[in-house]
């Protein structure tokens, strides 16, 4: 089932005060999302992620293009209450305890007064916020505002959560806590759909992302499909090395070198391998690892962003 | 419905935790009961002056607070970008709209009984003074009367700065909402001269301009109440309709602009 579907998204803005300038803040994105899966959107500041997510939201109207979200166009009123959103440095009614704010939030997606208020001691146990129920949001840390956010996405046991840099300006422990609460929810069957400009964030988390850039979409898929280039290549990593094997393994490594007491070598495939392991064992030495080696996903992203410039320069 | 008036509570909430509203309150008890001391020096005419000193006060007082909350809220949430975790619920912009303004609404009204009961207690001070001199005075039903059209003109007030507030910045709002309640004081004033003018297209350009412009003239009674004279029931009826019809006007013009935006 696909949870959301975007088509041709385009929002141009109009900046300047006296002569307008169009800039085109999200060019024709198109992307589809599957149910239950958690969703990285991710690109680097200005790429269009919050504009995405605001034209889904209805908090902005597109110049062209259109999303359905469960299958409803996104600006059905009644699909949004099977939906949560988070939006981006979230800002709340500083006058409002938490509990109130929650409150609050419940009784605009028409959910029952006891059904909210069993809902709210749930959820402030979830995000940890319990001791600080009866505090008002203006004597919030930035964590615990982006808690509350969270709190406030997931009050209507959503289908759907949009979560918009959910970890950005938190601390490690924070951000630990997120992800595992993102966690949590694909474990409950939910959709998740987050953007980030950070990429570790998407590594260990995602099923698939989206790589967003200037407003154009570059890839679209899972990690390991986006990750392609020579992953034939394999480190291996030697220990109690003499003169003699590191000699003959010049011979055979792409690259080689030495920290400590170790020696690291690179080679370029399975038979370089084989031959390196027959070194070994002729001259005395101890394999410390062998390992393929991958193109890390951020060496993908930045040669992505760089290919991109090169393609644009005049 | 529900919606509505869930934001509306909230608005309402927002302005009751806001320590302004309470300095803006205490000012208007104390210009009415400043008032006392000028019914000192003027002999016999406590009450008149009393009255009058009052219901201005209330106007006025409700009037500054109609406008400096009104042309905020919308604009607020929108800045403080509050607004994106509530328009991306369920909720219409419409709703949203409709319960900003009976937040304020009802804000206003509180304030008004507030002032009201602060008015009453005055004058019952006045009245047992002048009945210890002998002197008979009444308070009459139509202060309350007065007091309502106050509040329909705050009402008034409150959907004019709404609809500045939907798309404008509070400062030109503040600016327009008020001209627009000044002119509204002296709108009959502009068919006059029109009718005075003879010119046919002065005349027209006149009349259109004082049935799209606010006329707060008809709700001004309180000239007629400070000297104890009756309010027509005509006139109550006319108010609320007009109330009605204008507040229906701009409470639409407002739900369909912040419809139309792009919030920030
Ligand atoms: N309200 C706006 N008016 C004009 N330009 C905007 C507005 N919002 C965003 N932009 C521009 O659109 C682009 C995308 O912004 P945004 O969606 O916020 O990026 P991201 O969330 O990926 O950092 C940026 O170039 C930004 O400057
Ligand atoms: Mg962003």
């Amino acid at each position: 089932m696909i949870a959301i579907n975007i088509h041709e998204l385009t929002k141009d803005y109009f900046v300047g005060f006296w002569r307008k300038r169009r800039v085109r803040a999200l060019d024709q994105l198109s992307l589809t999302v599957n149910e239950g899966e958690i969703f990285g959107f991710l690109g680097p500041n200005g790429a269009g992620k919050t504009t995405t997510l605001k034209l889904l939201m209805r908090l902005i109207y597109p110049t062209s293009g259109h999303a359905e979200i469960l299958g409803k166009p996104f600006d059905d009123v009644a699909m949004h209450a099977h939906i949560g959103y988070l939006p981006e440095n979230p800002y709340f009614y500083d006058y409002l305890t938490a509990e109130e704010f929650l409150a609050y939030s419940g009784r605009l997606f028409g959910l029952s007064s006891t059904r909210v208020k069993s809902k709210i001691d749930e959820l402030l146990q979830v995000v940890d916020l319990k001791d600080a129920r009866r505090l008002q949001l203006r004597k919030f840390s930035k964590g615990m505002l982006q808690r509350a956010g969270i709190a406030q996405a997931l009050i209507n046991d959503p289908e759907i959560i949009f979560l918009d840099e959910p970890m950005s300006g938190l601390d490690p422990i924070g951000r630990r806590e997120i992800r595992d609460l993102i966690l949590g929810l694909k474990r409950e069957g939910k959709t998740v759909f987050f953007s980030t400009h950070i990429l570790p964030d998407v590594e260990t988390l995602c099923d698939r992302v989206a790589i967003i850039y200037k407003g154009k979409l570059l890839g679209c898929g899972s990690l390991t499909e986006l990750l392609v280039g020579d992953s034939s290549a394999i480190e291996m990593v030697v220990s109690q090395f003499n003169y003699e094997l590191q000699t003959a393994l010049r011979l055979i490594a792409t690259d080689q070198n030495v920290a400590g007491n170790m020696l690291r070598l690179t080679l370029p495939d399975q038979a370089a391998l084989f031959n390196a392991l027959d070194a070994v064992r002729a001259h005395g030495g101890q394999v410390v690892h062998v390992h393929p080696l991958k193109e890390s996903f951020e060496d993908y992203f930045v040669k992505l962003f760089a290919n991109e410039s090169i393609s644009k320069a005049p | 419905m529900n919606k509505i008036l869930a934001i509306a509570q909230n608005t309402f909430k927002e302005a009751i935790r806001d320590k302004i509203l309470y300095s803006l309150i205490l000012f208007a008890l104390l210009m009415i009961g400043s008032s006392l001391i000028l019914g000192m020096i003027s002999i016999n005419i406590e009450t008149k002056v009393t009255v009058d000193v009052g219901l201005s006060s209330m106007s006025v007082i409700g009037a500054v607070i109609a406008v400096f909350i009104g042309i905020n809220l919308v604009h607020k949430e929108v800045d403080k970008r509050t607004l994106y975790s509530i328009l991306a619920k369920p909720v219409r912009r419409t709703e949203f709209i409709l319960g900003k303004f009976f937040g304020l609404a009802f804000t206003l009204f509180v304030n008004l009984v507030i002032m009201a009961i602060g008015l009453v207690l005055v004058l019952a001070y006045v009245k047992g003074q002048a009945y210890s001199r002998g002197q008979v005075t009444e308070i009459h039903a139509s202060l309350f009367v007065a007091v309502f059209l106050i509040f329909l003109q705050l009402l008034l007030i409150t959907g004019i700065a709404l609809v500045f507030s939907s798309f404008s910045t509070p400062t030109l709002s503040a600016m327009f909402t008020l001209a627009l309640y000044f002119i509204g004081q002296f709108n009959a004033d502009i068919k006059h001269f029109g009718v005075e003018a003879g010119n046919v297209a002065v005349r027209m350009i006149t009349s259109g301009l004082y049935y799209l412009l606010p006329n707060f003239g008809n709700f001004n009674v309180i000239a007629g109440v400070s000297h104890g004279k009756p309010i027509a029931a005509a006139l109550v009826v006319y108010d609320v309709a007009y109330s009605i019809v204008y507040l229906a006007i701009l409470l639409s013009a407002a739900a369909m602009i912040f419809s139309q935006r792009n919030l920030k």
